[in-house]
């Protein structure tokens, strides 16, 4: 193909004979038994047996080697870095903080429970001071204890942006909103801990002191970026390669892409951690550049579970529906996969042509294209994932995506494109990562179903791991002429400030990495949110997420997809298995544990 | 050859060879055969290389009238019938990858587009960028193959480097950087007509050398021979000499290559439609349709076999021919 013009042609056709033929080989596998529906010979818990609800939580058995297998490692496993949820959910192996997500399946998943504190936060002074003493026994890899400083210390990291990059930085935002602390390695005190909002009288007393009141700030907390993290063992950009920990295992081994090994702590103690079980003694994670292979190392049973949680390939689904249904669970996964309209770009600046793309869009298809109602989602109706407090689920449907209109409604969205202005449609552009076949093919189901009404699509698909700066930049955005993006979006931490903000606050919008695509600059919407941060009883706050969500789905800036399941895979070998609101639909890592170490 | 006389009572004796070949072609108008002519004949001769031919011309056919017989068969190329898959896996309902009397070579998973129609309409663009990218190499490559010989010296050393650097230019590479830095529009070409029109460019761009090499090769030893002497001592001009008395002579050559190159450029074209720098979605094309069957080798081979099987035809049967061709304008040519 590239050089070779002058070998012979004949080779080139016995080269494509063979591969014909070997194609033909392939497509004889496939077929087999059917395991049903409960569990079975193999010991598998059944078909959604640990779909928030614990399964076989009896038969976990101390010791062995619990194996992960992952198509994608983490983005840094510094916990002020990571930002990718499976590696918050593997970081509580190897870090603490003062209060983390319960170790509980489904939606109890996703309170807060104190971890190296001994309670959870006493807020004093109108939600602006939060109190907390830390647990007695609480230690480092190395047996020394575990100080309020040492919080502090990992708390401030947040604040050096220009070395850590890359993690949330929710607690930076609130604790100092006009960006006064420099961070710890700019810090010309001595100690370091020059930050004012945090005060550590003792050792064992931390005290939060907020400029204005955020009624997040404990789920802000739970987030490992929030975890302790000792000075003299700050390996600043390098410490992602072996964090210092404060949970019952610790790093032994670990090269970036290929694999990764956690072992033991020893002096990790039981009877400090009201959460961790630590069953396995030893934690392994494979990194493979292949989904497909990844597949069929899960289903041979040679590892125990997917690391990156995001659902197995076609491939191997298809293979494990039909054959180990029993291994496999589906949960919904937190997330919403949509499109949305950048209202810089004409003529979705007009409320009626945007209307008019949600109205005729074939929402059945787009579902499919997904993957279906199982391996896809539910069809998504509003902007709100179910697991967010103030989420109705289908039930909210203002136009009528999962009823009526879920095959496009052509009269409905002609007479929108008429009110545009725009009656005989308009042309436009759809940007897509390449690296997502599923995305492509909703670009392509929509570029379908548009048709249909005039509107002519055309389909741009750029390089997926350059979000930030094409779609994230409204002004190549806007240059580009992307009319519709599609995206993804799950919650930070489940309420509707760890969702919608970035997607909805018109503070949000930034030049690079913005998520605010559609540039929402509702002052309602803004209003809103100032009013939920202040909020601190739960109805209320429930109450604020359903308007905010209302008023979202009112302007018709986005087109929802579906409210994403996965189907996820437990080996045979697992026990004591969940899901968990706190981490997506994703398994709660920390407490797995194995039916025979010995495998 | 000799020409018969043509009193009827000449009963000269003709050797027995020649009086074969008279029998068998037409008895009354023997005259004597151009160059063309014997290649045909020898052509005719070689049945594997004639069923490549009409394989060939086949194939260009369906290619030209894609839309009347897909209209005629009733589907359209890029119409969805997701009736037809099951929701849980994606794969098509019926056996086969959904093969039934409407859609005769099955649907494709997730969207039940109809594969038949796609593999007509991908035959379009295989075979567009297949010949006119082989077009601008055979135009480049003879042009600048041709001065190069015949003028030599430092015309020839900047040619000849030329080719060389272009030989060992990673095109898929540059292909690849170049589709994803390509505007939208371009010459007033929009979407999937912009990436066809590069790939040509490129493609054709990158194949002149081999072409080139040829055709400068086989001038510099015809520069020399005894009948553009003679046509240079009786005064006639350089561009006489190229176009006259060296070009005809240049031809087999170059509808050698030519027939050889467009197999490989149509394998060129699927290659980037599999990377996915080829044309854009919705737009059918063989290697694309292979590429997203990676995810459904197994629930649905079907829809990895039909593609593979088409180009697998089509650079046969190009081959094939190509061969013949060969055999016929050179038969001395080694194999």
């Amino acid at each position: 193909m590239t050089t070779q013009r002058t070998s012979g042609r004949r080779k080139q056709a016995i080269a494509a004979a063979a591969a014909v033929a070997a194609l033909l080989t392939t497509a004889a596998c496939g077929g087999g038994s059917d395991d049903g529906d409960n569990g079975s010979k193999t010991g598998a818990a059944g078909f959604d047996a640990a779909n928030n609800k614990v399964a076989q939580a009896d038969l976990a058995k101390k010791g062995g080697t619990l194996k992960f297998g992952a198509a994608q490692d983490a983005d840094s496993w510094d916990t002020t870095r990571g930002y990718y949820g499976m590696m918050w959910n593997f970081a509580r192996y190897y870090s603490r903080q003062l209060v983390t997500n319960k170790a509980e399946p489904g939606a109890a998943g996703a309170e807060v429970t104190p971890d190296l504190a001994t309670e959870t936060a006493k807020v004093t002074d109108d939600g602006k001071t939060y109190t907390y003493t830390l647990r007695d026994g609480v230690t480092w890899e190395d047996g020394k204890p575990i100080t309020s400083k040492d919080v502090k210390y990992g708390i401030e990291r947040v604040w050096a942006q220009d070395v850590l990059s890359g993690g949330p930085t929710y607690l930076k935002d609130v604790l100092d909103p006009k960006g006064e602390y420099k961070g710890p390695y700019k810090d010309t005190s001595a100690d370091k801990l020059g930050l004012k909002a945090i005060e550590t009288p003792d050792d064992k007393t931390i005290v939060f002191k907020l400029p204005v009141a955020n009624s997040d700030f404990e789920e802000m907390l739970a987030l490992v970026s929030a975890s302790p993290v000792r000075q003299d063992m700050d390996t600043k950009s390098k410490y992602g390669l072996k964090p210092f920990s404060s949970g019952p295992y610790k790093f032994a081994s670990y090269s970036p892409g290929k694999d990764l090994k956690l072992v033991r702590n020893t002096e990790w103690k039981q009877a400090s951690d009201p959460i961790r079980k630590a069953y396995p003694d030893e934690i392994t994670i494979q990194f493979f550049s292949d989904a497909n292979q990844l597949d069929q190392r899960l289903l041979s049973g040679d590892l125990d579970l997917d690391l990156n949680q995001t659902g197995m390939s076609p491939q191997g689904r298809t293979t494990a529906l039909k054959q180990h249904k029993g291994n496999l669970d589906n949960p919904v996964s937190g997330y919403v996969r949509y499109a949305v309209f950048p209202q810089s770009v004409a003529p979705f600046d007009n409320i009626e042509c945007r209307k008019a793309v949600i109205l005729g869009a074939d929402h059945v298809s787009l579902q499919t294209a997904r993957g279906g109602p199982v391996a896809g989602g539910d069809i998504g109706t509003n902007m709100l994932p179910p697991s967010v407090p103030g989420a109705e689920g289908q039930k909210y449907d203002p136009y009528k995506l999962a009823t009526d209109n879920k095959g496009g409604n052509i009269a409905e969205a002609k007479a929108a494109l008429k009110a545009c202005g725009k009656p005989n449609g308009f042309s436009t552009t759809i940007a897509v990562r390449n690296n997502k076949p599923v995305e492509v093919a909703t670009a392509q189901s929509l570029q379908a179903s548009l048709k249909k009404i005039g509107v002519t699509v055309e389909i741009d698909q750029y390089d997926g791991s350059q979000t930030a700066g094409i779609i994230g930049s409204p002004s190549n955005v806007k240059k580009k002429g992307y009319g519709i993006i599609i995206m993804g979006w799950g919650p930070d931490f489940p309420s509707v400030q760890g969702f919608g903000l970035p997607l909805w606050s018109s503070k949000y919008i930034s030049e690079s990495g913005n998520n605010n695509y559609a540039l929402i600059k509702d002052k309602a919407i803004d209003g809103l949110f100032d009013q939920y941060v202040t909020t601190l009883d739960d109805a209320g706050k429930t109450k604020i997420a359903t308007e905010i969500n209302h008023k979202v789905m009112e302007g018709a800036y986005y087109l929802p997809f579906v409210f994403e399941r996965f189907i996820n895979w437990r080996s045979d070998n697992l026990a004591n298995v969940y899901t968990t609101d706190g981490y997506s639909g994703q398994y709660d890592f920390v407490n797995l544990g194995l039916k025979n170490p010995k495998k | 050859m000799t020409a018969p006389l043509h009193e009827p009572t000449a009963e000269a004796a003709p050797s027995p060879a020649e009086e074969a070949t008279v029998a068998t072609a037409d008895a009354k108008a023997v005259q004597g055969r151009s160059l063309g002519r014997i290649a045909w004949e020898r052509l005719k001769r070689d049945k594997l290389a004639l069923s490549g031919g009409i394989v060939v011309l086949l194939l260009v056919l369906v290619a030209l009238f894609a839309p009347m017989i897909t209209s005629i068969l009733g589907q359209d190329p890029n119409e969805y019938h997701e009736n037809l898959i099951d929701p849980l896996f994606g794969t098509p309902t019926g056996s086969l990858g959904g093969i039934s009397g409407e859609h005769l070579l099955g649907v494709e998973p997730v969207n039940g587009r109809d594969i038949l129609a796609r593999i007509l309409y991908g035959a379009r663009i295989s075979l567009l960028v297949g010949f006119l990218s082989a077009v601008v190499a055979v135009i480049l490559g003879t042009v600048l193959g041709i001065l190069a010989g015949f003028f030599g010296g430092w015309v020839d050393s900047v040619v000849s480097r030329v080719m060389d650097g272009l030989l060992a230019f990673p095109q898929l590479l540059f292909i690849i950087a170049l589709v994803s830095v390509m505007p939208n529009d371009l010459l007033g070409l929009t979407g999937s007509n912009v990436r066809v029109f590069v790939m040509i460019l490129v493609i054709g761009f990158f194949g002149w050398p081999y072409i080139g090499r040829v055709v400068r090769g086989q001038t510099l030893s015809l520069r020399e021979r005894e009948y553009v002497e003679a046509a240079r001592s009786l005064g006639a001009g350089r561009l006489y000499i190229l176009f006259k008395e060296l070009l005809p002579n240049l031809v087999a050559p170059i509808v050698v290559y030519t027939t050889m190159m467009i197999p490989t450029n149509i394998l060129t074209e699927a290659a980037l439609s599999f990377l996915g720098v080829g044309v854009k979605p919705p737009t059918a094309s063989w290697g694309q349709m292979l590429s997203s069957a990676i995810d459904y080798y197994e629930s649905d081979p079907m829809y990895m076999v039909v593609p593979g099987l088409a180009i697998f035809i089509t650079v046969l049967a190009f081959n094939l021919f190509g061969d013949g061709v060969r055999d016929a304008l050179d038969p001395k040519a080694s194999r």
